[in-house]
């Protein structure tokens, strides 16, 4: 432990950072009570597109902070030593995202003046439900196993407190994927894939948020990453995101197989407007295809900044596939008679129209802002900047050249 | 299934209120140590306007009880259908609405607001429920339903 | 109804129990309610409707009128998409025949709903004589329930609302949708929608009893439940879809 004491500027810089997340967070909770007040007349959403951006950010939010545990799972459970020492800011990521995300979701209630409610008042065949007891599940044990990583005299239970927490997160993704997969009226969700797809998605959505969150610190610090540390991560990451590109496509091929999908595949990936815009534009181009190309051509990884970008372009993506996912999939027509074209003056057989408004994407935003400000306090108070041991890394067997 | 959920509210209602009591109570005590009986909002004029009838219950138990009775009775009329019971939300407006406004709210001298405002309890019961007595279902809209 | 009973007895056990916890308000409590309790909704009854759509004119909105005077459903909306409709009317026309017609769409009060299913907090729920309601009071306007409906059949208020019928409490950030009318129902009428049909093309019953209207009626006919694939034993049939 060769930290240096901070110096002026940089505790200048650490409160400039502090009221900027502040600031969002509090822009964010305004709009919330805007919301709240006047209902959500004042948003997009509307009895067609009931879930909106605010949903986008929150389920990118819970399904990173899932992911984000990975790489402290990869150190404690597993055993890899070169993660090892990244499990505590991995921890801690893990909690800041999970409250952020929701943080937002609660917000976005129509009565998040009942909240109480919600907490004491379980319906047990819910899978919203389920995923109550799994995020406050979730708070406790990662909780527990930072202690135990912190806590000197607790360090011998921190691979059993690691391999619970590892595996309550693959059960919350299972969960969080659920919430879709269970909505047999749905063209777009009724899926058994959905699930492992978004566990996939959280490996690689939670890696990028991780790698973001290390370089800055890094930087900051005025260090760089082990070159061999940086390919070992940078790796992964592509391996992450080629597997959600195979699982994207399944999900996708197999809708194509069955006849009556056929009409909502065509919708998001051909003559939807915004969603196949978004999806081959923005999932596809921008979050699968750039990043795989940096990360594996090595004119373009010797470039400084090459991985930041690379993970950078995998959060945005992510940010337009749950977008295409969760709106264009309400926005797509339900079939309440199949074979027969519907209208109504309640947009039967119409595809759904949303226009996102500034408040909702200012409480999606304040969900960062939440994220952004308990990383930016815990990383300073407890000292969370990962260390690399060179030579206890060699001792155990990695090639460092 | 639904049965369940229904006893686990009366239990969890039940809870929540005692623990709400024992907030209220210590906040009592707190205040009342602190600020000795001075409080900024004028005691309430309870207006009885049907004074010839009779409550659901003794005026005692009234002030003490009525939430509670209000809450466990909602339950009962939406979950299991039991209707014309004696406690009704609508009943007490129809006793209890002012004669001058017709409603129960509006200022503190109609009768649901003048305790509360002095208790500072906020409800959010007129969020949905018409506050004011023998208000008939509206005359149907020039084009039906909800429309710009 | 040994069911009802035993549910009174739970019911009951469940109020003991409150007792032990917070003694002094269960007594005022119980002294309060008194000894008669009025029947409630019982599960020997199943309420259901039935639409004749082929005696369904396409431009008439008599029931949607009609639900919108009882239910109080008058308020203005900047976006006509975040207004409530508990019921409405649908133009269909079949793809390859060309044949047309029209019926009005609404809860559909399903014997296995999704929407009780997926709410977290268990204000989506269904009477024992089967009308499926929201119960405003627990309901945290998630909207997941509206998610889950196959039939499009509930609507979120996303605006403060006065102008209320006392009869139907509705108000901001809750779902609602069709209640079948409950408050008309348990005074033993007919909802607003199936007395205001011009055509008398609604049949409501209790599809329990074997010799009401209703019950006859699909004995004799034809009859679709709509999205029947998804096995929910909709309360409300179809004839001539
Ligand atoms: C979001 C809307 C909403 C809010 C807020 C609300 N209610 Fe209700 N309430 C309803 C609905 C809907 C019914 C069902 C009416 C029916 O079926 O007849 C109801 C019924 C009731 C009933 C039974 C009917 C009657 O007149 O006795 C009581 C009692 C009641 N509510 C009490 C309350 C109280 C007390 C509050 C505040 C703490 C409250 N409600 C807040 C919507 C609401
Ligand atoms: C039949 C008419 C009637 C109905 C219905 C009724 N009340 Fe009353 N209420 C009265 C009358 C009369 C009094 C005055 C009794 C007295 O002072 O002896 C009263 C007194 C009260 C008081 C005590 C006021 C005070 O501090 O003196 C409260 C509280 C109250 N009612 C609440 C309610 C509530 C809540 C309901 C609905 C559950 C309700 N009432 C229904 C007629 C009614
Ligand atoms: C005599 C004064 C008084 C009158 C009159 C009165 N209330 Fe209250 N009410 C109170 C007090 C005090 C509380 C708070 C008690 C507590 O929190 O334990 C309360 C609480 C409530 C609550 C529970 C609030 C919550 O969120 O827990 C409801 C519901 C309620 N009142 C309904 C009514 C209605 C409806 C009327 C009019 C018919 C009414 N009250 C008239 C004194 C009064």
């Amino acid at each position: 432990m060769q930290l240096v004491p901070y110096s002026r500027g940089e505790e200048r810089f650490f409160y400039t950072l502090a009221a900027l997340g502040g600031l969002v967070t509090l822009i964010g909770l305004a709009s919330a009570l805007y919301m709240e007040i006047h209902g959500h007349a004042v948003t997009g959403m509307n009895n067609q597109i009931v879930w909106g951006l605010p949903h986008v950010f929150a389920i990118f939010l819970i399904v990173a902070a899932s992911g984000v545990l990975n790489v402290a799972s990869i150190g404690s459970v597993f055993g890899k030593v070169l993660y090892k020492s990244r499990a505590p800011l991995s921890g801690l990521l893990c909690l800041a995202m999970l409250a952020g995300g929701l943080t937002v979701l609660m917000l976005d209630l129509g009565r998040p003046d009942r909240i109480i409610v919600a907490a004491t008042h379980y319906n047990f065949s819910s899978v919203f439900a389920w995923n109550v007891f799994l995020y406050s599940g979730m708070f406790s044990i990662v909780a527990v196993y930072l202690w135990t990583l912190m806590e000197r005299r607790m360090n011998a239970y921190s691979k059993p407190a690691g391999f619970a927490a590892f595996i309550w997160r693959l059960i919350l993704t299972t969960g969080t994927g659920s919430i879709f997969g269970f909505l047999v009226a749905r063209q777009a969700y009724q899926s058994a894939i959905l699930a492992p797809m978004f566990i996939i998605m959280s490996f690689a959505w939670g890696l990028a948020a991780f790698m973001v969150v290390q370089k800055a610190m890094f930087a900051w610090n005025g260090l760089t990453l082990h070159p061999a540390l940086r390919n070992r991560m940078k790796n992964l990451l592509g391996i992450f995101v080629a597997a959600t590109l195979y699982f994207v496509a399944v999900y996708h091929l197999t809708n194509l197989y069955f006849a009556k999908q056929v009409a909502f595949e065509r919708f998001i990936l051909v003559d939807g407007g915004i969603f196949p815009a978004l999806f081959w534009g923005g999932w596809f181009l921008v979050g699968t295809v750039l990043p795989l190309a940096i990360l594996y051509t090595p004119g373009l990884l010797a470039m400084r900044g090459a991985v930041m970008v690379a993970s950078i372009l995998v959060i945005l993506g992510a940010f337009c596939q749950l977008y295409v996912f969760i709106i264009g999939g309400q926005a797509f027509p339900l079939e309440i008679f199949p074979g027969l074209a519907a209208a109504s003056s309640f947009g039967d057989g119409m595809v759904g129209q949303y226009s996102p408004s500034l408040p909702e994407f200012l409480l999606g935003l304040g969900g960062i802002g939440i994220a952004f400000t308990i990383t930016t306090i815990g990383v300073r108070v407890f000292h969370f900047l990962p260390q690399d041991d060179l030579a206890k890394l060699e001792a155990a067997g990695h090639v460092l050249e | 299934m639904t049965k369940l959920p229904f006893k686990l509210l009366c239990v969890t209602s039940r809870l929540r209120a005692f623990a709400s009591k024992l907030l209220v109570l210590a906040v009592v005590l707190v205040s009342g140590l602190a600020l000795a009986g001075e409080s900024r909002v004028a005691k309430p004029a309870v207006i009885i306007e049907k004074a010839d009838s009779q409550c659901v219950a003794p005026p005692e138990e009234m002030r003490r009880n009525h939430m509670e009775m209000l809450k466990h009775q909602r339950d009962k009329t939406l979950r299991l259908g039991q209707r014309g019971a004696k406690v009704s939300l609508n009943g007490c407006i129809e006793c209890h609405a002012s004669k001058k406004t017709g409603s129960v709210l509006g200022s503190g001298e109609n009768f649901c607001q003048g305790c509360h405002a002095y208790a500072a309890v906020h409800l959010d019961c007129w969020d949905c429920h018409q506050p004011k007595a023998h208000t008939k279902a509206t005359p149907a809209p020039a084009a039906a339903g909800a429309k710009p | 109804m040994s069911e009802t009973s035993s549910s009174r007895r739970r019911f009951v056990g469940a109020s003991v129990a409150g007792l032990g916890i917070a003694v002094a308000p269960g007594i005022h409590l119980i002294a309060a309610q008194g000894p008669a309790e009025p029947a409630g909704a019982s599960n020997a009854k199943r309420w259901g409707l039935l639409v004749d759509a082929s005696k369904c004119a396409s431009g008439c909105d008599a029931c949607v009128k009609a639900c919108a005077t009882e239910n109080g459903i008058n308020e203005t909306v900047a976006d006509a998409r975040q207004g409530s409709q508990w019921i409405r009317k649908i133009d269909l026309q079949d793809k390859r025949t060309g044949r047309q017609l029209s019926l009005p769409m609404m809860c559909q009060h399903c014997a296995n709903p999704p929407c009780v299913d997926v709410c977290p907090t268990g204000a989506s729920m269904k009477r024992a004589d089967g009308i499926v309601l929201v119960d405003r009071h627990v309901c945290i306007g998630c909207r997941y329930c509206m998610m889950a409906c196959p039939y499009k059949a509930r609507s979120f208020v996303h605006q403060p609302l006065t102008e209320q019928n006392p009869e139907v409490p509705r108000g901001l950030g809750c779902v609602e949708s069709c209640t079948f009318c409950v408050q008309r129902v348990d005074r033993g009428q007919t909802p607003a929608c199936v007395e205001a049909c011009p055509e008398g093309a609604m049949v409501f019953g209790d599809l329990k009893d074997p010799n009401s209207a209703i019950s006859r009626r699909l004995a004799q006919v034809a009859t679709t439940q709509v999205r029947a694939d998804l096995g929910l034993d909709t309360g409300v049939r179809y004839q001539g879809l």
